[in-house]
C-alpha cells in the first residue's frame, strides 16, 4: 500500500544538496561512508568530508572542534557507534558546550537485522534524550528525512537524528510540514490516540484501519521529535480521546512511551499502553521476522488500543 | 634561538609568579581544586598568552586569534589566572573559583568564562577538539595556530592516540600539542600506573615533529614554539618536562597536592614562598 523508500539514500542526497547551498557544512565519517551514504557528499565535496577511520570518539571530538571553529559539523555512523560508544564525547565535548554538531545515526534499532545485538542499539533515544541541550529527532520516512536534516542545519545547537537501515513506508507527503518539537497528525479519531515514532508510525496507521472496522476511531500521531516532546499536543489528544497507545522500535523501558507516560501521569492521567522492545539484547534475523518476534506489529498496537478503550469505559 | 631580551624574559617570569599566587589564592578560597598540575603548567600557559598567541581580551571572537585548548581541564586555575592577568576579567573574580553562580567552574566552561575556547575536563578529549579547530582554520584559509596543552596522565587514553593519527593524516601543521610531562598522575608516578615511555618515540612514530624542553624555562618554551612554526605539513608535539607543584617547595614532586587545597598554614607558607620569589 505504501511505497518503500530508503531514508539513507534521502539523507545522502539531501546532504549533498545542503552542501551546495552552504559552504559551512562539513561531514565526518567513520569508515562507513558507503552504508551511511555520506559518500554522496564526499564525492562532490572531498575537501569538506573527513573520514576518521574506525575511531568514533575522535570523530565526535573533531566534530566539536570544527563546530567551535564556526562550521556545522555532521558526523554520521551506525547508531550503536554514534551513541553508546561515544556517550561521553557527546556529553562533554558537544552537548555541554552546546556546539553546532548534527549527529546523523543510521542503522538504529532491531531492523539492522542479521548483524545481531552487537549492532542493534535499542537504547540510543534514551541515551541522547538524557543529555541536557540535546535534541532528538526521528524522521518517519524518506520524505521527512531531508526536512529534518534541513531543520537541524538551521537550528543552532546539537541534534541527534535517528534513521533506519531498511527501506521504510512513505507515510507523509512533500507538502506535510515538519518542525522540530512538533508532532504531526496523520489521522483524526475520537476514541484513542496512537502515537508512533519512526517505523512504528506505519504500524499505527494500519492498526487504526483495523480498529475502525471494529467501531473504534483512532487518532494517529507521527512523533518525529522525541526531545523536546510536543507536550501541548499530547495533552490535547489525551483530553480529546481519553486514552493513548505509544509504539516505537526502541526499548520500552526508557523510550518515547515512558517519557509520554510520565508526562501524562503528572498532568492528565488517562489509560496508556506502550508497544516497544522488551528489556533484552535482541537477536539476528530478518528485519520483518524480528519485528514480529519482539512484538512490534500492527496487531500489538491494535490489541493495546482495545485494552485502553476497555479500561477507559 | 629567540631574540627575546633579558628584561622581557624577567617580566614573563614575574607574571608567571603572579599566576602561581593566583592559583594558590583561588584554590585556597575554593577549598578544593588541583594545585599540582596547575603549578606545573603555569609557565607554559603564561608564556603562550603573553608572548606567543595572537589574542584580544577585548574581542574574544577575533577571527585572527590563535586558539588554546586546555585538554588537562583540571589545570583551570592556571588558565583562569592567566586570562585575568591578560585582562579578560578582573583578578578579584578568581576568588569565586568553584563557587555557586561563578563563571569559573571547576573545569573550564566556554559558555560561562570569557577567553575559554572550549569546555574540557573529561581527560583525553582535548586533542580531538584541537584537531577540529585546526581543520576549520585550514578550510577558511586562516593562519591561526591551535595550541593544545595535555597532561601526561592523559597519554593513557586511547582517544589521544586516535587524534594523534588523525592530525598527521590530515597534515595539521597549524596544530601544536604540548605535554605537561610532570611525571605524576593521581595514583602515582606515570611509569608505575601506566607506562607511557618512550613518549617522544611514540609521538614521532605517529608522524609528529617532536621538541623536548624544560617546561619551566621561558626561553625554551618560546624557542620551541618558534621552531614549531618552521615545520609545515605536520603537527608538532612539545614535550615539556615539568615539576608537579612547581614554585611551592612542599608541593613540588608531591602526589599529595594533585587535587587538594592547602590548609591555612600551608597556604601562608606557599604565598610567602611565592612572594619571596617576586
Amino acid at each position: 500500500m505504501w511505497e518503500m523508500e530508503s531514508q539513507r539514500v534521502a539523507f545522502g542526497d539531501s546532504l549533498r544538496q545542503l552542501g551546495r547551498e552552504r559552504q559551512d557544512i562539513v561531514v565526518l565519517g567513520a569508515d562507513l561512508s558507503s552504508s551511511t551514504r555520506t559518500f554522496v557528499f564526499a564525492e562532490e565535496f572531498p575537501e569538506r568530508f573527513f573520514n576518521c577511520g574506525i575511531a568514533e570518539q575522535n570523530m565526535m571530538g573533531v566534530a566539536a572542534g570544527l563546530a567551535a571553529g564556526g562550521k556545522i559539523a555532521i558526523p554520521s555512523t551506525f547508531a550503536v557507534f554514534a551513541t553508546g560508544r561515544v556517550y561521553d564525547q557527546i556529553r562533554q565535548s558537544i552537548a555541554y558546550p552546546k556546539l553546532n554538531v548534527k549527529i546523523v545515526a543510521t542503522h538504529a534499532g532491531i531492523t539492522v537485522g542479521g548483524d545481531g545485538a552487537s549492532h542493534q542499539i535499542n537504547e540510543d533515544i534514551a541515551l541522547m534524550r538524557a543529555i541536557p541541550n540535546m535534541t532528538v529527532v526521528v524522521p518517519v520516512d524518506a520524505v521527512e528525512t531531508p526536512k529534518a536534516l534541513r531543520a537541524a542545519v538551521e537550528y543552532d545547537g546539537p541534534i541527534y537524528i535517528r534513521l533506519c537501515r531498511i527501506n521504510v513506508p512513505r507515510v507523509t507527503t512533500e507538502e506535510d510540514p515538519f518542525e522540530i518539537g512538533k508532532c504531526t497528525m496523520l489521522r483524526e479519531g475520537a476514541d484513542v490516540t496512537l502515537i508512533g515514532t519512526g517505523l512504528m508510525v506505519s504500524r499505527c496507521l494500519k492498526a487504526a484501519e483495523t480498529l475502525e472496522q471494529e467501531g473504534i476511531s483512532a487518532s494517529v500521531v507521527n512523533m518525529s521529535t522525541i526531545k523536546p516532546l510536543d507536550k501541548a499536543k499530547v495533552l490535547e489528544l489525551a483530553k480529546a480521546t481519553g486514552g493513548i497507545v505509544t509504539a516505537e522500535e526502541h526499548t520500552v523501558a526508557v523510550g518515547m512511551g515512558s517519557f509520554i507516560a510520565t508526562m501524562i501521569s503528572e498532568n492528565y492521567p488517562v489509560p496508556i499502553r506502550r508497544v516497544g522492545i522488551p528489556d533484552v539484547f535482541t537477536a539476528s534475523g530478518e528485519s520483518d521476522e524480528l519485528m514480529v518476534k519482539y512484538g512490534l506489529t500492527e496487531e500489538a498496537v491494535a490489541k493495546m488500543a482495545r485494552e485502553v478503550v476497555l479500561e477507559r469505559n | 634561538m629567540s631574540t627575546y631580551d633579558e628584561d622581557f624574559i624577567a617580566s614573563l617570569e614575574a607574571r608567571a609568579r603572579r599566576v602561581r599566587r593566583h592559583i594558590i589564592d583561588s584554590i585556597y578560597s575554593a577549598g578544593s581544586g588541583h594545585p599540582g598540575g596547575s603549578l606545573s603548567a603555569a609557565d607554559i600557559i603564561t608564556a603562550l598568552y603573553t608572548a606567543v598567541m595572537k589574542h584580544d581580551p577585548e574581542n574574544c571572537c577575533w577571527d585572527k586569534r590563535d586558539w588554546f585548548v586546555l585538554s588537562k581541564g583540571h589545570a583551570a586555575p592556571a588558565l583562569y589566572a592567566t586570562l585575568a592577568e591578560c585582562g579578560y576579567f578582573d583578578v578579584e573574580e578568581l576568588k569565586t573559583l568553584r563557587k555557586l553562580e561563578s563563571r569559573l567552574q571547576g573545569h573550564p566552561d566556554m559558555l560561562k568564562c570569557p577567553g575559554v575556547e572550549v569546555s574540557t575536563g573529561s581527560l583525553g578529549q582535548g586533542l580531538s577538539m584541537a584537531c577540529g579547530i585546526a581543520l576549520a582554520m585550514n578550510l577558511d584559509r586562516q593562519q591561526n595556530k591551535v595550541y593544545c596543552l595535555m597532561g601526561d596522565g592523559e597519554m593513557n587514553s586511547g582517544q589521544i592516540w586516535e587524534a594523534g593519527m588523525f592530525a598527521t593524516h590530515y597534515k595539521l601543521g597549524n596544530l601544536i600539542g604540548i605535554i605537561d610531562r610532570n611525571g605524576l598522575q593521581i595514583d602515582g608516578a606515570t611509569e608505575q600506573i601506566m607506562g607511557i615511555e618512550p613518549l617522544a618515540f611514540r609521538w614521532k612514530s605517529f608522524g609528529w615533529h617532536i621538541i623536548e624542553i624544560n617546561g619551566h624555562s621561558m626561553r625554551q618554551i618560546l624557542d620551541a614554539v618558534e621552531r614549531s612554526k618552521e615545520i609545515s605539513g605536520k603537527p608538532t608535539m612539545i614535550i615539556a618536562h615539568t615539576i608537579k607543584g612547581k614554585g611551592v617547595s612542599f608541593m613540588e614532586g608531591s602526589l599529595k597536592y594533585h587535587g587538594k587545597s592547602p590548609n591555612d598554614a600551608e597556604y601562608q607558607l606557599a604565598i610567602s614562598e611565592l612572594e619571596e620569589g617576586a
